[in-house]
């Protein structure tokens, strides 16, 4: 009850306070008049009565700010006063305050959008039931060569049948279905996961609408069934509950809907859309092999078991295996990660590097604006010295500043929050290889984020030049402001010394940006191999169901290729599984029938691509020996291959090449597995991916039929996207049914595989661009401080004789001491920095002299630029106007 | 002459509500009241009486209405609370307890 009576006349002196400042004036003036009237009444005369009573009263407005001491708020209203005072500051100087607002603006909000990427995408938990239990599965080797390799089927069988670790293990496995269309809806290419059953238990995931998989669906023998993900569902079949039960058409086979997935369930990311069961669309034989690593594995550890405890088991498990497989690529080793991890720990480095970097670019505004108001103190000294004379208290003062550099970030951080949005859209836009993109959004961590980083940016900027201020100093200020001599060495010092940090730090953004930018150019440089302008692509998935012959498929690749061929525009057309540039997609292990057999445990594979006759010429891959494949060699006369440079440099080396049988080991895609396939001709290296050296490749007919997923590439006269509708056009005459996928440009595709880098790089660039300007700015900024400084003593100086020359040798030197020293800290820090992105380099030293010169002359360049003109104007100083300034 | 800061400290919140318990009365007659009634050995300044008031007032055991004084003028009369009396009545139980153990070891030398 007393608590709330205390609030409520707190609150009652919060909204009254204008008529309580009143009533407590004309309650002091009664008492004043009281004592006047007994001073009369005691036969004082009324001037006398008067003076004594006020003696007696002290001094009333002292009086009355002691009373108003004791109210409630008193605080706020110290700080409100503070506040009102510090705004009229900045707004009679709206030069300073707008581009402090905008330096700490960019800062806070570049910091913002990268906190925001990297809280979205790399910590916030996947929407999953205890998620910490859920881990990811990886074969590995004890070497530690390769950690985060994808499971075979019979590696996993063993680790589900033999390890205690876990309470549930599952696998999946990423694959496009042809969704053909009912109703005279178009035929899709459905981007679709396989998984075992207990996928969704071990998520502890179940259907919005219908059922999951369960046991008996995740059979060979089992009727085909599907779970659609709410996407598809509300996007295809309007949100229609009686699709459950209903047939769907998946590459031409019939499937049961019996589920659809939550909403919110966007797992292993929103592109997917619907789940099959997978064994029952993958031949046991293939789920039992240990060597065809292509599988996803997910798990759940039991409470209490550590990664580490069932990472150990399943090396155990694993050791066994290998024992048991000595030939083929059979593991050594497993690796688990934490299921978030496993998802994003590619993206780790890139992006802790630029969330680096923006912090090193806010940290450089800060610095800068600490600097700006470093310089303004010092503007203010006498008023400061006025101020601390006549009582005010050194807290008092120390806030005023500290509330001026918050109110400065608090202004900052408005207009970076709504700068981070704009750049998070660009960003989302530009990077459509983040996974979990969709996730990426500003919500309440966000905002305390920058509400921190608000306050932190506010206390640094105003603490520094406030606690430089000194109380000692007073009455010197108060001297040396009567003469105008060069004072406050002290305040040019720290500034200096803010200075060569800032450079510092610019030039570790500068050489980080550097060394990045030459990595792109590196990558964009390199040579992949074959023809990569005008040249279009398209993916091409032949549904099993009406492909269910090695002859339909190669007559559909062969009119198709003839049919692009003789389109008006197009030079070249041809069909393969996997193109240069696109990235490392299947390889195979095989021996040579003329080797004398390998010793046992050790294998050989080389890169599988099957490719058509018209391949070579249509991608300019020159050939250097034999002959290219055949049209007529199909079906079961497709006993041929062709290798690449690298595959004759590895495992042929110094022998004829052209007599030679390879033993490929595929499961009878290739007719000739068990005789084998002659090399018929030598090819040159392309690369699989930008940033790759060549490896062994074996080209194999695509006429064989087996394969029924082919990448579709026409080499044009003209601008190649103008070919895709009458492409298009052609396939539709050929199969309506028939979806085609990723329609892309050559170089768009190796424009893919380097936008990473270009990003990096990119964004790195701006950011150091911009520092570099603040550190000109910066620069300028105390040259030209110190040259107003020693007007005096400059005029002096050239009325005794100095030459212009001489005098602005003497201030560049000075103002370029504190680039020179910050540009040698920044060299040292450097070197340490470009050890840490080592992993994002390319065809780049970490230590690249090139780079480090050129930003060492770029910085200084720029720092005799800023330098130049207080210099210059220094030395144009009329002595006499200088001298009659006193 | 008895300054502020002779007396010991707290007392003058004692002091204030003693003077308010009978009835109210404004700042002028609560400052001459106890400079009365402790024989003119206290004498209150203005310095401490409207700070402490105001702190009272704030506290809740004190409220002040306006209403016109003796000499017809509108003065700030302040009167205790409930709380207020309930202070006074633990203070006084805390003052006679403290100021009878120092008499005792005043006297005891």
């Amino acid at each position: 009850m007393r608590w709330l009576h205390k609030l409520f006349i707190q609150c009652q002196m919060l909204l009254r306070r204008g008529v309580a400042g009143k009533q407590l004036k004309d309650e002091l003036q009664f008492h004043l008049d009281q004592q006047i009237a007994e001073n009369l009444a005691a036969g004082m005369k009324p001037e006398e009565a008067r003076r004594a009573a006020l003696r007696g009263f002290g001094n009333p407005a002292t009086l009355r700010d002691q009373a108003r001491d004791t109210w409630s708020w008193q605080g706020l209203e110290l700080l409100l006063s503070d506040l009102r005072f510090c705004i009229r500051t900045l707004v009679r100087t709206p030069g300073f305050s707008v581009l402090a607002i905008l330096v700490m603006g960019l800062g806070i909000g570049a910091n913002v959008a990268l906190f925001t990427v990297v809280h979205s995408v790399l910590l916030k938990p996947l929407p999953f039931k205890d998620q910490g239990r859920l881990v990811r599965l990886y074969e590995a080797d004890a070497n530690g060569v390769y950690q985060d390799n994808v499971l075979a089927g019979g590696t996993f069988a063993s680790w589900q049948a033999q390890a205690h670790s876990f309470e549930g293990m599952a696998i999946k496995k990423g694959i496009d279905y042809n969704l053909s269309g009912s109703a005279g809806q178009l035929p899709e290419l459905a981007h679709a996961e396989q998984a075992s059953w207990n996928f969704f238990p071990v998520l502890d995931v179940d259907a919005a609408v219908g059922r999951v998989f369960l046991p008996s669906d995740d059979r060979r023998e089992a009727n085909a069934t599907v779970v659609l993900t709410w996407g598809l569902w509300k996007r295809r079949y309007g949100g229609d509950p009686g699709l459950i039960g209903k047939t769907i058409l998946l590459d031409a086979r019939p499937f049961t809907v019996i589920g659809v997935l939550p909403a919110w369930f966007n797992y292993p990311d929103p592109k997917v859309q619907l789940w099959t069961p997978i064994y029952h669309e993958r031949s046991p034989e293939v789920m039992r092999l240990h060597v065809a690593h292509n599988l996803d594995a997910i798990a759940r550890l039991k409470p209490g078991t550590t990664i580490d405890q069932a990472t150990a088991e399943l090396n155990t498990i694993q050791r066994q295996i290998r024992r048991q497989f000595p030939d083929g690529p059979v593991m050594d080793a497993a690796n688990i990660r934490p299921i978030l991890d496993g998802e994003v720990f590619r993206l780790k480095t890139g992006l802790y590097a630029m969330f680096a970097a923006t912090g090193c670019l806010l940290l450089i505004a800060c610095l800068n604006i600490a600097n700006l108001l470093v310089a303004r103190a010092a503007t203010r000294r006498r008023e400061t010295a006025v101020r601390t004379a006549l009582g005010g208290s050194r807290a008092r003062l120390i806030r005023g500043q500290v509330i001026e550099s918050i109110v400065l970030s608090v202004a900052g951080a408005v207009i970076g929050l709504a700068f981070a949005e704009t750049a998070l859209l660009w960003l989302i836009h530009a990077r459509q290889d983040i996974p979990r993109a969709d996730s990426i959004h500003i919500d309440g961590t966000v905002v305390l984020f920058t509400i921190g980083v608000m306050f932190v940016c506010g206390l640094l900027a105003g603490l520094i030049p406030a606690l430089s201020s000194n109380d000692k100093q007073i009455l010197r200020i108060l001297h040396e402001s009567s003469r105008s001599y060069s004072g406050g060495r002290g305040g040019v010092r720290l500034r200096r010394v803010l200075l060569g940090l800032q450079v510092g730090l610019t030039v570790v953004l500068l050489t980080s940006a550097g060394l990045l930018l030459k990595t792109y150019t590196r990558l964009r440089a390199v040579d992949i191999g074959c023809a990569t302008h005008d040249v279009l692509t398209m993916e091409i998935n032949l549904p099993r169901g009406s492909y269910n012959s090695p002859a339909k498929i190669v007559v559909f690749y062969e009119q198709l290729a003839d049919r692009v061929r003789r389109m008006p525009g197009v030079e070249a057309a041809a069909v393969a599984t996997t193109l240069p540039g696109e990235g490392h997609l299947r390889d195979d292990v095989f021996t040579i029938r003329e080797h004398p057999p390998l010793p046992k445990g050790q294998v050989i594979d080389a890169t599988t691509v099957f490719v058509d006759p018209g391949y070579f010429n249509a991608m300019r891959i020159p050939l250097i020996q034999g002959r290219i494949l055949q049209r007529d060699e199909r079906l079961d006369r497709s006993g041929e291959a062709i290798v690449n440079q690298d595959f004759v440099r590895q495992f042929l080396k110094g022998e004829s090449v052209l007599d030679k049988h390879i033993m490929p080991t595929m499961g009878g895609e290739v007719a000739g597995e068990n005789t084998g396939v002659q090399i018929v001709g030598v090819v040159a290296d392309t690369l699989e991916e930008v940033s790759a050296s060549p490896r062994p490749t074996i080209y194999y007919p695509l006429y064989s039929g087996s394969e029924r997923s082919g990448t579709l590439v026409v080499r044009t006269g003209q601008d190649p996207s103008s070919m895709a509708l009458p492409v298009q056009q052609a396939i539709d005459g050929i199969d309506p049914q028939l979806a085609v996928a990723n329609i892309l440009t050559m170089d768009q595709i190796l424009g893919q595989s380097t936008v990473s880098a270009s990003f990096d790089a990119t964004l790195l660039f701006a950011f150091a661009v911009i520092s570099l300007v603040l550190a000109a700015v910066g620069l300028f900024g105390v040259l030209s401080y110190i040259v107003a400084q020693r007007t005096t003593e400059i005029g002096i100086r050239i009325a005794l004789g100095a030459q212009r020359v001489q005098v602005m040798r003497l201030m560049l030197r000075d103002g370029l001491r504190p680039a020179i020293s910050g540009l040698v800290l920044g060299l040292v820090a450097s070197t340490g920095v470009a050890q840490l992105i080592q992993s994002m380099l390319y065809g780049t030293h970490a230590l690249d002299p090139a780079v480090y010169s050129v930003v060492s002359a770029t910085l200084l360049f720029t720092a005799i630029l800023a330098c130049a003109v207080p210099a210059w104007r220094a030395s144009r100083l009329d002595p006499m106007t200088a001298l009659r300034m006193e | 002459m008895g300054k502020p800061s002779d007396l010991v400290q707290g007392t003058l919140d004692l002091l204030i509500l003693k003077t308010l318990s009978m009835e109210a009365r404004h700042g002028w007659a609560i400052a001459k009241r106890i400079q009365q009634m402790s024989g003119e050995v206290l004498q209150v300044q203005q310095g401490s009486l409207y700070p402490a008031l105001h702190r009272l007032e704030q506290q809740g055991w004190i409220k002040a209405k306006w209403a016109e004084s003796e000499t017809g003028r509108q003065a700030k009369f302040y009167l205790l609370t409930a709380a207020g009396r309930k202070q006074l009545d633990s203070e006084a139980t805390n003052w006679a307890r403290l100021s009878g153990a120092i008499n005792l070891v005043v006297q005891e030398l």
